[in-house]
């Protein structure tokens, strides 16, 4: 980074740390924080939306609908997260291959599970195997984002299901005695109203796929936890910077971005709270009132 | 290729170590289908050990800190509050490397406390295993996860019956004693209910971070991964390791509920509190 960067060797005290802090894996290790904070800001949509539809289908009339949408929040709450990280990557992976083997590769008679081994026909690897390394690493992030919004999406539904129907039942009714269709109650009265109630869940999760996101780690992703192992562990005299093991430090590093995060999210939740009950027939619309009066 | 019988024999106690199984894992195209069920079985024995006695240590902590936290005292209250912080604002996840990290620096020799004139050697190096170290991780996070819900669970108890404690004459170890606590925890079971079905689904973090296995003794995830990438084939050993803990979900909520029944046996059928199935999962 530096010129005098040039033999390390030579350098003591903080001209070694700042030339030591700026070598290229430190960099990797940077912009490895940007790779969880776009995790983030892509997972969270995507589960916002997939939830918003689980919560649809589950309250949908036509009951196949209604069925899936129920099977769907039940089975994603029911079992440990980690199983749907390890197993949604993989699976998909070869749903993938599988679907690309049998469009491209018609001729092909061998089975694709042979025994113990996975294989489709040159075409049908996905990324191609002479793929660049980043198009490798953007279709594992891409897998792993998929997970996420897979799992936290049935967390969205089940969270936004209660709000919509902790929604006053009497104000839909009265939607509907004025002449409005079920489709017209539900978008004019159900939906402005159903955060408030929704809020504090989606708080939460928010917070839970926070603290979800070096579960990235067991994906092989590149993240956080890869890089403080990888650069605290103990470097010997062959490296250009040799020190004893640091990953303590490292991971000190680590948990202080956590908690800085959901510290932060905790006030920022705190204040939209505050925003979203102003003049609210709730407690805490209630309170605010009084407070003011 | 193993027999079913075969399976069962030197699988179903692997995951305590090779004296109680089989040497070697099926490898391979040896797999069978009764190795993964039976193999995965064992290493549910690691999820109870885990989930068990962080839960039933936790306990205790969890109800001192709630204690802590809604103390006037502010010596009590700050440390209560800060231990809560760190470990409900933090990965679990991040928490096993960061302990593990911490207790491997511990010297390899073992600490020597010299209490003037012997020297008290104490071995540090069965803390970095996991039955050890990430038990007392578990157990510190759901200190702090439990003593929130008991926290709320003591804000919400209701202003009339600590009146009318008052009013009976009750001091203040008495009211604690029949009103305070029996309602506090009536009010944080169901919430409490979760934060043990999601201990348990923790457990399986354990083998996949810091803590090293040993032997190949680990618990169901651990084999139903190793399943998984000997059969390249995730759509066995996942759907029968997620089986296994939708029916050890079951069993908790069944036991969960027995003292919730108890907990709640003096109230009216329609005011008692319903134990539902709501766990929040990941931390």
């Amino acid at each position: 980074m530096f010129a005098y960067c040039a033999d390390p060797s030579t350098l003591t005290g903080w001209w070694w740390f700042s030339c030591y802090l700026t070598s290229a894996t430190h960099i990797d290790f940077y912009q490895s924080f940007g790779v969880v904070l776009l995790l983030l800001a892509l997972a969270a949509p995507s589960a916002l939306a997939l939830g918003m539809a689980g919560a649809m289908a589950a309250r949908a009339r036509f009951w196949p609908l209604a069925l899936v949408g129920r099977g769907y929040v039940n089975m994603v709450r029911g079992i440990p997260d980690i199983i749907f990280f390890l197993f949604v990557p993989i699976a998909l992976d070869q749903a993938i291959e599988v679907i690309f083997h049998y469009s491209l590769c018609p001729g092909w008679t061998e089975d694709i599970w042979q025994g113990n081994d996975f294989r489709v026909c040159e075409e049908a690897r996905t990324p191609a195997p002479g793929a660049p390394v980043w198009v490798r690493q953007t279709y594992g992030f891409i897998l792993a984002l998929i997970a996420f919004a897979l799992v936290f999406g049935a967390f969205v539904a089940n969270t936004l299901k209660g709000a919509m129907d902790a929604v006053p039942h009497a104000q839909v009714e009265t939607a509907e005695a004025y002449g409005m269709t079920r489709a017209q109650a539900f978008r004019r009265v159900v939906l402005p109203q159903m955060w408030i109630y929704a809020l504090p869940g989606l708080s939460n999760l928010w917070m839970i796929l926070t603290k979800a996101t070096p579960l990235l780690f067991l994906l092989g992703i590149q993240d956080i936890v890869y890089w403080a192992r990888e650069l605290g562990g103990q470097k010997t005299g062959h490296f250009t910077y040799p020190h004893p093991d640091w990953r303590l430090w490292y991971f000190l590093v680590v948990l202080a971005f956590y908690l800085t995060m959901t510290w932060g999210s905790q006030k920022f939740f705190d204040r939209l709270m505050l925003r979203v009950n102003r003049g609210q027939a709730t407690a805490g619309g209630e309170a605010q009132r009084r407070a003011a009066a | 290729m193993n027999t079913c019988t075969e399976s069962f024999q030197t699988l179903i106690l692997r995951s305590l170590g090779r004296e109680y199984g089989a040497q070697q894992l099926p490898r391979g195209l040896d797999i069978t289908f009764c190795d993964q069920v039976f193999l995965i079985a064992s290493g549910l024995v690691w999820n109870i050990y885990f989930a068990a006695l962080a839960l039933l240590a936790g306990f205790g902590l969890a109800v001192l800190l709630a204690l802590a936290k809604g103390s006037p005292l502010g010596w009590l209250r700050k440390p209560a509050e800060a231990f809560i912080f760190l470990f409900r604002g933090s990965p679990l996840f991040v928490q096993f490397f960061f302990v593990y990290e911490t207790l491997v620096l511990l010297p390899r020799e073992g600490l020597t406390l010299s209490l003037g004139l012997i020297d008290l050697t104490l071995d540090t190096q069965w803390t970095t295993r996991a039955w050890a170290g990430a038990l007392f991780v578990l157990f510190l996070n759901t200190s702090a996860y439990s003593a929130e819900i008991f926290f709320g669970a003591l804000k919400a108890v209701p202003k009339g019956d600590i009146e009318a404690a008052d009013a009976y004459g009750l001091s203040g170890g008495q009211k604690f004693r029949r009103i305070t606590w029996p309602t506090m925890l009536r009010l944080a079971w169901p919430s409490y209910t979760n934060e043990a079905i999601f201990l348990l689904h923790a457990t399986t973090l354990v083998f996949f971070s810091a803590f090293p296995t040993r032997q190949q003794m680990g618990d169901a995830l651990y084999y139903a991964r190793y399943f998984a990438d000997q059969t390249f084939n995730p759509f066995i050993a996942y759907p029968i390791v997620a089986a296994y803990f939708v029916l050890l979900t079951l069993v908790v909520i069944g036991l969960f509920g027995i003292i919730n029944r108890r907990l709640n046996r003096h109230l009216p059928r329609a005011a008692r509190a319903r134990l539902r199935f709501r766990p929040q999962y990941i931390r």
